[in-house]
């Protein structure tokens, strides 16, 4: 306590830097510094691969990223690390176990394992729930890069909190300029947008997402603030040190989820108990976050390139065999079997065990372990995970290959491909550009909406739990069952080749030049700068024409633009909680949990969602059907068995939220709706399920005859369900009159 | 220097009645007894900047400020008074005498403008970058108006609240905005943002309406924006708004591709001005109109908006209110003595020779009392001035005012914080307090005013 005293006036007598570091490393000698780390990035932009394995797991320069993350914390000081694992949980569980980072001195690393986290806030509260967190934490993701020393952060923090109790977040920025053309920054981010207060490093405002054509800042900043600096030269590394305020924020805020959008937003916009977040500004030192393919392949040049030393291969800093580094920056694994006339040019690195045959050239590659290159290979600017087959005569160019995949003989990859694990590439075939190839089909139901970034992560989850949840012996299955669709695959990726070509959705597809690996084609920036000027010349005309109304027309754009945005995020809204609805529903299946309970967090989510009773049946009804549908149904038959089943067992609480006639419509409407879109499968057997839920005595007969007459005036394609519950509905008719 | 300079001095504003009238234009406000245009007449010949057209808002008051710049300058200024219409704002004003505008440069001033800053910096600052506008902040009054009373000073500020965006050299102006035009968010173009990558937004800076015009430029763009009124909210907000993809015909405007022959022959200056502005570094205008990596479709057109900024020290103060005038009077002669041009006495006062004070009559420190004035007995005068050949009685209180010239105050009078303006009786026991008192007006004996403003009936 004497300490604490001294050591705090040191401090605060204005001892400039050097005392207020002294006072932070005696802090950090007392009070154990802990971190968060998400081993989840709760984002698909890795898919196909990360359908196998989850990304802090992947190899950058031949290392596992969330090894990066780990030994940096390590030697920035950090004692205790929480790593929370969600998507393949156990993989990263394992692979913690088995790395050096249990046995550490001074160093423990914990695991937390949940399966249902959709988002940074679900991980949050959950750690928050646990009570582990006793001080200031550095919460990071297990995709960062860094080697910036955390003492002077922590110690302009903790300065503050003495200040200012609300100073509650310091957030870790660094300069770079984002491209102006194509409006994203070397590591492939969206611009960014900031306001910063100059004097004391506030953040006032945060801007990643908009398609508007101006910042507009609250009036009200500038009276606070004399002057603002508004940034767009700066990125955010997503390393943040937090007070324990920031936990209770999460858990006070239960929907909050991402950290930026939803939390940063929150508390810059809706000024929550008047916390304040800061920012810190790296000068020298590394930091990035591998957020897509592009900053996979900024990063790993970066390591390559040494600006993150001592995170760099020749340097051993976790389980990593050294390589050792020749001139051109090209680093060589000391067991490396290469012909006399192969060429491996600079800022390569070839890991033990390769083998390249003659004439083979190589360039600004990683080569993982294990790998066999033939005779006149072409490897330039790729990024070769381990024991990779490539045959004689392939060219490789911008491309991402992962473990055990064998390119045939003569085989071309066009830049920017990816080929997730195990595929297998037929001789002579040309892959195109961009293609990501996997052995697993792609998921039907594919988001295509950016925006729907939960709904793709449930998803996500749900098919990583359900393949990572696969015993081996299933799992053969699965290959099993893949040879038996090879004929299929086959022709996807040349004659004797695995694997599914994924199809990327139409308005993605314009954009997957953004976040490949691949540099970016002259000729499509010629065509932004094309599209740009003219959208300048645009704006300009409009500009023009008031000529001092211009304030007025911005407004009334601006809000038409916040009106469109509502009117998404009403429709993401309904998806987001149906989703969650869906999850919740399938807990309750797994883990027996009973109707009350699942009741009132059905009813807490449409709280917080903001969604009408209607909408909860509708919700609940789908992720009934849905679950019927999981379990396995040889015939259609079976199916109407299986919803049976699901129906009769869960009827109590479907019951619940079906108060009126309209809620009842409203779950025809909704089968109806599925029938078309999301569950074909039903649309043979929809009058048997209507049959059945009279007969179950959800939805009376009323609710049937309304909704039958409601479809009489609708299109003729609206009214194929109605048709087909013809018979039925005249059935109903007849008893009806028979009562009578 | 080949700088043509523009003093728009106004005419009979209508919000200072009552102390302009017919016979007192704005620009001839006294201020420490001499006309408020006096005071940028002077800091322009300190400047050497000798070639000055006055522009004037009515006939009428182009004829009393011309009689009075040809009988106080006659040999040291080479002015011309040209009278506009009123009410047609300040880029009207410009577009009417269009054709009195030869020189390549424009330095345009308000006429009400007291301050220190020497324009002279401004149009280095403007030469140096080529820029099309150079505009002149200065940090927003603070020195004067903390003093008095508090209400009017704020009223002022807010009036002023400028919101401007500079670039991190604190060079060229991005973003420009006055406070009662923005209703509540300041919005700021990303386009300039992405090109310039930071910009410090400002609001504790104040425009101080001295503008350096490229002359082709103003007038080009007021011949085709036949609407735009005003210099401060529509010509400067579209030059800068359109810096990074200008629509001017750049007649020599841009130092690069175009740099037009025949225009850079006539002018060896400007040839120069463009070696000096390319031999630093490229501003982001450079980079811009270059294109990414070097490359571009077409040339893109820029052109540059300049700020020069005021050290805080300078002193920088329009006279458009009462306040203001209140304000600038009582600094002149008090903390920005320097600006006057008079020397103090000990008593840190300036009492003309031919005044006659009473006995036991005090005058304190930052006070002014003019020539020919008579002051009674036992009368005391703090922090205010009095014009010339006033007759003051005996027990007379005058704290924090202005008394202009050829006023009468009676016996007992007290004067707080009020402006007594020309010829005006006050009789017996007048108590005024924050008042205004127009020409000529008589104040009966024994009667109290309080924050009122007298003046006669306009006929």
């Amino acid at each position: 306590m004497v300490a604490k005293k001294s050591g705090r006036n040191r401090g605060g007598g204005g001892g400039g830097t050097a005392a207020a570091t002294e006072v932070s490393v005696e802090e950090l000698a007392r009070v154990p510094l802990q971190a968060i780390l998400l081993a989840d990035s709760f984002a698909t932009k890795f898919r196909p691969i990360t359908l196998e394995r989850p990304k802090v797991l992947l190899p950058l320069v031949n290392v596992p990223m969330i090894d990066y993350t780990l030994a940096w914390l390590e030697s920035a000081g950090v004692e205790e690390v929480f790593v929370f694992c969600c998507a393949h949980a156990k993989q990263v569980a394992e692979h913690l176990e088995n790395s050096q980072w249990f046995a550490q001195p001074n160093f423990s690393v914990t695991a937390i394992e949940s399966n249902n986290a959709v988002g940074a806030g679900d991980a949050l509260r959950l750690i928050y729930e646990q009570n582990v967190i006793r001080g200031d934490f550095v919460l990071v993701s297990g995709d960062t890069v860094s080697n910036m020393s955390l003492a002077e952060a922590l110690g302009e923090h903790k300065e503050r909190r003495r200040k200012d109790s609300n100073a509650i977040m310091t957030m870790v920025i660094t300069q770079s300029k984002t491209s102006p053309t194509t409006r994203q920054s070397r590591l492939g981010t969206d611009e960014l947008f900031m306001a910063i207060d100059p004097d004391t490093k506030q953040l006032l405002y945060y801007e990643d997402k908009s398609d508007k054509g101006t910042v507009s800042l609250d009036k009200t900043l500038l009276s606070d603030h004399p002057s603002i600096y508004l940034h767009n030269d700066k990125q955010d590394c997503y390393i943040d040190i937090c007070s324990p305020e920031v936990l209770s924020t999460f858990a006070d805020n239960f929907d909050y989820q991402h950290l930026r959008r939803h939390f940063l937003k929150g508390l810059l916009d809706d000024d929550i108990m008047g916390y304040k977040i800061f920012t810190h500004e790296i000068q020298s030192n590394y930091a990035a976050r591998i957020d897509n393919f592009r900053s996979y392949d900024t990063v790993s040049k970066d390591i390559i390139q040494r600006w993150t030393y001592p995170l760099v291969p020749d340097v051993q800093f976790v389980g990593n065999s050294s390589a050792k580094l020749d001139r051109q920056g090209m680093y060589r694994a000391s067991v490396v079997g290469q012909s006399r006339s192969a060429q491996v040019g600079p800022f390569t690195v070839i890991g033990s065990g390769t083998t390249i045959g003659s004439q083979s050239q190589i360039s600004n590659s990683v080569v993982g372990e294990g790998c066999k290159i033939g005779a006149n290979v072409s490897i330039e600017g790729c990024y070769i995970w381990h024991n990779v087959t490539i045959e004689d005569g392939c060219q490789l160019k911008h491309a991402i290959v992962c473990d055990g995949v064998v390119i045939k003989s003569g085989v071309i990859l066009e830049p920017g491909v990816v080929l997730s694990y195990k595929v297998v590439v037929g001789q002579q075939f040309i892959v195109p550009a961009y293609s990501k190839v996997s052995l697993y089909q792609q998921p039907i139901k594919q988001d295509s909406d950016e925006e729907l970034e939960y709904a793709d992560s449930s998803s996500g989850f749900m098919d990583a739990s359900s393949l990572s949840g696969l015993p081996d012996k299933l799992k053969e299955e699965s290959t099993i069952q893949l040879s038996e669709s090879q004929l299929q695959a086959a022709s996807e990726v040349g004659s004797g080749g695995v694997g599914f070509i994924w199809s990327t959705s139409e308005g993605s597809h314009e954009e997957e030049w953004r976040h490949s690996v691949a540099p970016i084609p002259a000729a499509k920036l010629l065509e932004i700068m094309h599209t740009s000027n003219n959208e300048l010349e645009v704006v300009q005309q409009d500009g023009n024409l008031p000529p001092s109304g211009e304030l007025e027309r911005d407004s009334v754009t601006a809000n038409s633009n916040d009106y469109d945005d509502d009117d998404v995020d009403v429709k993401d809204d309904y998806e987001v909680f149906e989703n969650e609805v869906e999850a919740t529903f399938k807990r309750a299946l797994e883990e027996n949990i009973k109707e009350d309970d699942v009741i009132l967090e059905v009813n807490s989510l449409r709280l917080s969602y903001n969604l009408a009773t209607a909408d909860c049946s509708g919700a609940l009804f789908y992720s009934m059907m849905k679950s019927a549908l999981s379990a396995p149904h040889p015939s259609p038959s079976d199916l109407v068995k299986n919803a049976a089943t699901v129906i009769t067992k869960w009827k109590k609480l479907l019951k619940y939220y079906l108060p009126s006639i309209d809620e009842e419509i409203e779950v025809i409407l909704k089968f109806e709706e599925m029938c078309l879109e999301s569950a074909k499968e039903y649309s043979t057997v929809f009058v048997q399920i209507l049959h059945l839920l009279y007969d179950k005595d959800i939805i009376q007969e009323e609710a049937i005859l309304n909704w039958a007459s409601e479809k009489e005036g609708a299109d003729e394609t609206d009214k194929l369900f109605v048709k087909q519950a013809e018979k039925f509905i005249q059935w109903l008719n007849e008893a009806s009159e028979e009562e009578d | 220097m080949d700088f043509q300079v523009v003093v728009l001095a106004g005419g009979f504003s209508k919000t200072l009645v009552p102390l302009v009238s017919k016979e007192v234009p704005k620009a001839l406000l006294p201020v420490a007894n001499r006309p408020v245009l006096s005071y940028v007449l002077e800091l322009l010949e300190q400047n050497n900047l000798k070639d000055l057209i006055v522009v004037v808002e009515s006939e009428s008051a182009a004829l009393l400020i011309g009689g009075w710049i040809s009988s106080a300058y006659v040999d040291r200024l080479h002015v011309e008074v040209a009278a506009v219409p009123e009410e047609i704002g300040t880029a009207g004003a410009l577009r009417a005498i269009d054709h009195h505008l030869t020189a390549s440069d424009i330095l345009v001033v308000s006429g009400d403008l007291v301050c220190d800053v020497p324009p002279g910096a401004v149009a280095a600052t403007h030469r140096r970058h080529d820029a099309v506008v150079t505009t002149m902040l200065c940090s927003n009054p603070v020195s004067g108006s903390t003093e008095s009373g508090s209400s009017g000073g704020k009223d002022k500020a807010k009036k002023h609240y400028n919101i401007i965006g500079l670039d991190p050299t604190k060079q060229f102006l991005l973003h420009v905005a006055s406070g009662v035009e923005v209703e509540k968010d300041v919005r700021v173009q990303k386009s300039i943002l992405r090109e310039v990558g930071q910009m410090d937004i400002r609001a504790d800076l104040m425009d101080a309406h001295m503008y350096a015009f490229k002359r082709s430029v103003l007038q080009e763009v007021l011949n085709q924006k036949e609407a735009f009124q005003s210099l401060r909210r529509d010509v400067l907000p579209y030059l800068v708004r359109s810096q990074l993809r200008s629509e001017l015909l750049l007649n020599g405007v841009q130092s690069e591709e175009n740099g037009n022959d025949k225009d850079a022959s006539q002018n060896p200056k400007i040839v120069l001005s463009q070696l000096l502005a390319n031999a630093s570094t490229p501003s982001f205008h450079e980079l811009h109109a270059l294109g990414p990596n070097g490359f571009s479709l077409s040339p893109r057109k820029t052109h540059k908006c300049c700020v020069y900024i005021a050290s805080k020290s300078n002193y920088c103060v329009r006279l458009n209110t009462i306040q203001a005038f209140s304000d600038i009077n009582r600094d002149v002669i008090g903390d920005a003595s320097h600006i006057s041009g008079y020397s103090f006495s000990a008593q840190n006062n300036i009492i003309d020779p031919s005044a006659v004070l009473g006995s036991k009559t005090t005058v304190g420190p930052q006070c002014m009392l003019g020539e020919g004035s008579q002051m009674g007995d036992k009368c005391s005068v703090k922090k205010s001035v009095i014009g010339r050949h006033c007759r003051i009685g005996s027990n007379v209180k005058i704290v924090n005012s202005i008394v202009m010239n050829h006023v009468t105050i009676g016996d007992g009078c007290s004067i707080q914080g009020s402006v007594v303006c020309s010829n005006v009786q006050l009789l017996e026991r007048v108590v005024l307090k924050d008042c205004q008192v127009g020409a000529g007006f008589v104040v009966t004996a024994g009667s109290e005013h309080k924050g009122e403003s007298l003046a006669k009936k306009e006929k």
